[in-house]
């Protein structure tokens, strides 16, 4: 339990300097401690007791014990609202890893036309989210978008009106902006595997895919796990995109839990409910954390060697 | 390195192998191939449509092959943007997002360096372990109390009230990263230093920042990306136009415009002019250490 939940590399070093000589410099990390604990600790116990609490977002706090959670989890659209937010989650990484390795494996290449598409991959993420979510708005707008634009008839849908579809771009769209990200990942990840492996492989007679699979996926697997955890975490978050681009509909097909916990607390000025969303982002976002750290197993060594 | 490598290698493995490695980078992965040069097609196909549309009068746009180039080009969608107040809106932007990064990534790197040269002891285990905790919490779910900390502080509604919490919310990655590079410093650097009767406040200054004045570059482009991008926090702690920072005016630009079109786009081209700019100017420093933080 005490083990961090991300990226163990960090705590696992061997402590080298003396206990004794730590006190001379701990002070020096209470700034950011300071900093932490006031926007980020303190918050996080506040958004559990505010879950306890009835409040307006203006006048008096006061307590109200368990109702906003049992008001809230016999709320029927709550399963509803879950399960979109996994759907997302879901659909979102079975694009994006699959295509994020492979472009990953062909970046890490050494041709200089790949270095020239790495950098124009890069691009999106440049793009907030919400100069995304506008562009694909009227990009898609079926009277007046892309699809009408050039006759495509495929492309001439409702595509904001219609729940599934809707759902689809909105997985279309985080994967347009994060593919870069986690490909560039993946190049690091690729380069770092010894060429040995690669000739030992040919030499055995293994063609390209099977290399591929039996060597670099294995050779990826703290990646993949890492990728995995920023993808997954990361798409509990996606407020700003779906806020602009659907702002959770059509109806209620888009609306993520980050979203129905803004629409609770700040449109409909029902704090003490938004808040008890938000300890189920919390919660969520921990055990999806931890269990992927599961998955990864506990010795990360071979993977700190080739850093 | 890629050099280095491959000779290294071929040395290694006589003639043969080192003229299977050539073969094997040089031999067109057709499935690779295939992939990244359609994901460039997908990423960039948008991107033009962006910059081509924001030229057009709307009355062309609606009328116009969307890919075709402008018959008569027009910056008058620019002005009406300009005009629109966001010169101000940019200047928002530019003062949270210097006003975040600069303490954020000071008090980070001291965080790290701490971390670091303490390592064993209780108290800073503890602390590390809080930050790493911080990365795997959807920070944005602690909005509420945040908000509720801002008006409490009566900061809401001010530009302080979106730098203080992006302050904090900057600090988990920025340690993590910081204290993988810190950790590549030669303990016997700062063992001579010691000895030479240096102080950790000394070594930090004088070591530990220079060595890894690469990754605090890293670390304020990106969480510079973050903060110039970020919405949620203006959205929620302002709420008067001149607080609004680039995307939420975008946002409200967009609402008030919708119908047109080209006006909109030019407002998202000049929202993201000056990061493709510092972009195509310290690129190489953003793609190499970005993903140093994760790939190890």
């Amino acid at each position: 339990m005490a083990a961090p939940p991300i990226l163990p590399a960090n705590a696992r070093k061997a402590p080298s300097a003396s206990v004794g000589r730590s006190g001379a410099v701990a002070w020096m990390a209470l700034p950011a401690l300071a900093m932490f604990l006031l926007f980020g600790i303190v918050p996080l116990a506040g958004v559990l007791l505010l879950s306890f609490t009835q409040w307006d977002g203006l006048g008096e706090i006061n307590p109200a014990g368990l109702s906003n959670w049992r008001s809230v989890l016999s709320d029927p659209a709550l399963p509803h609202t879950v399960w979109v937010t996994f759907e997302i989650m879901i659909l979102s990484w079975a694009v994006q890893t699959p295509l994020s390795l492979l472009l990953g494996t062909f970046l890490a290449g050494r041709q200089r036309y790949r270095a020239l598409l790495a950098v124009l991959y890069f691009i999106p993420l440049l793009l907030s989210s919400t100069a995304i979510a506008i562009t694909y708005k009227a990009l898609l707008d079926p009277n007046f978008g892309l699809g009408p634009g050039l006759h495509l008839d495929f492309l001439t849908q409702d595509w904001l009106g219609n729940g599934n579809l809707a759902l689809g771009v909105v997985v279309f769209v985080v994967s347009w902006q994060f593919i870069p990200f986690h490909s560039l990942i993946y190049q690091g990840g690729v380069r770092q595997i010894p060429t040995t492996m690669y000739e030992a492989a040919s030499i055995d007679g293994a063609g390209r895919i099977r290399q591929f699979f039996s060597i670099t996926v294995p050779q990826l697997k703290y990646t993949i796990i890492t990728s995995s955890t920023l993808m997954v975490v990361g798409s509990l978050t996606f407020f700003d995109l779906i806020f602009v681009l659907t702002a959770g509909g059509p109806g209620d097909a888009t609306r993520v839990l980050a979203l129905d916990m803004y629409k609770r607390g700040f449109q409909a000025n029902l704090m003490g409910p938004a808040s008890m969303i938000a300890v189920l982002l919390v919660l969520l976002g921990l055990a999806l954390a931890l269990l992927l750290r599961r998955l990864g197993g506990s010795t990360t060594a071979s993977q700190q060697e080739g850093a | 390195m890629a050099v280095v490598t491959t000779e290294a290698s071929t040395a290694a493995g006589g003639v043969r192998s080192g003229v299977s490695i050539g073969r094997r980078l040089a031999r067109m992965n057709w499935l690779g191939g295939t992939a990244g040069w359609l994901w460039l097609v997908i990423v960039l196909i948008p991107l033009y449509w962006i910059v081509v549309t924001s030229f057009k009068d709307q009355g062309e746009y609606f009328i116009q092959n969307p890919f075709a180039l402008p018959a008569d080009p027009t910056i008058a969608n620019y002005k009406l943007v300009i005009e629109s107040d966001f010169p101000r809106y940019f200047l928002n932007s530019v003062i949270v997002t210097a006003g975040t990064i600069l303490p954020a990534v000071a008090i980070s790197f001291m965080a790290a360096y701490a971390i670091v040269r303490g390592a064993g002891g209780r108290f800073l285990t503890g602390v590390n372990w809080l930050f790493l905790m911080g990365l795997a919490i959807p920070l944005q779910a602690t909005i509420i109390p945040v908000y509720l900390l801002i008006i409490r502080m009566r900061l809401y509604d001010s530009l302080l009230a979106i730098i203080l919490p992006s302050i904090a919310f900057a600090i988990p990655l920025s340690v993590l990263v910081l204290t993988n590079f810190i950790r590549d410093v030669p303990k016997e650097l700062f063992e001579s230093m010691r000895v030479d009767g240096a102080s950790e406040w000394g070594m930090l200054r004088t070591l530990a920042l220079p060595l890894t004045k690469p990754a605090l570059v890293t670390v304020s482009i990106y969480n510079g990306l973050a903060v110039w991008n970020g919405f949620l926090l203006p959205l929620i702690l302002t709420q008067s136009p001149d607080k609004r920072t680039l995307p939420l005016a975008l946002w409200t630009f967009q609402g008030q415009y919708s119908v047109n079109v080209p006006a909109v786009l030019a407002a998202v081209v000049l929202t993201t002019l000056p990061i493709v700019i510092l972009y195509a100017v310290g690129r190489r420093q953003l793609l190499s250490g970005l993903t140093a933080g994760f790939s190890r």
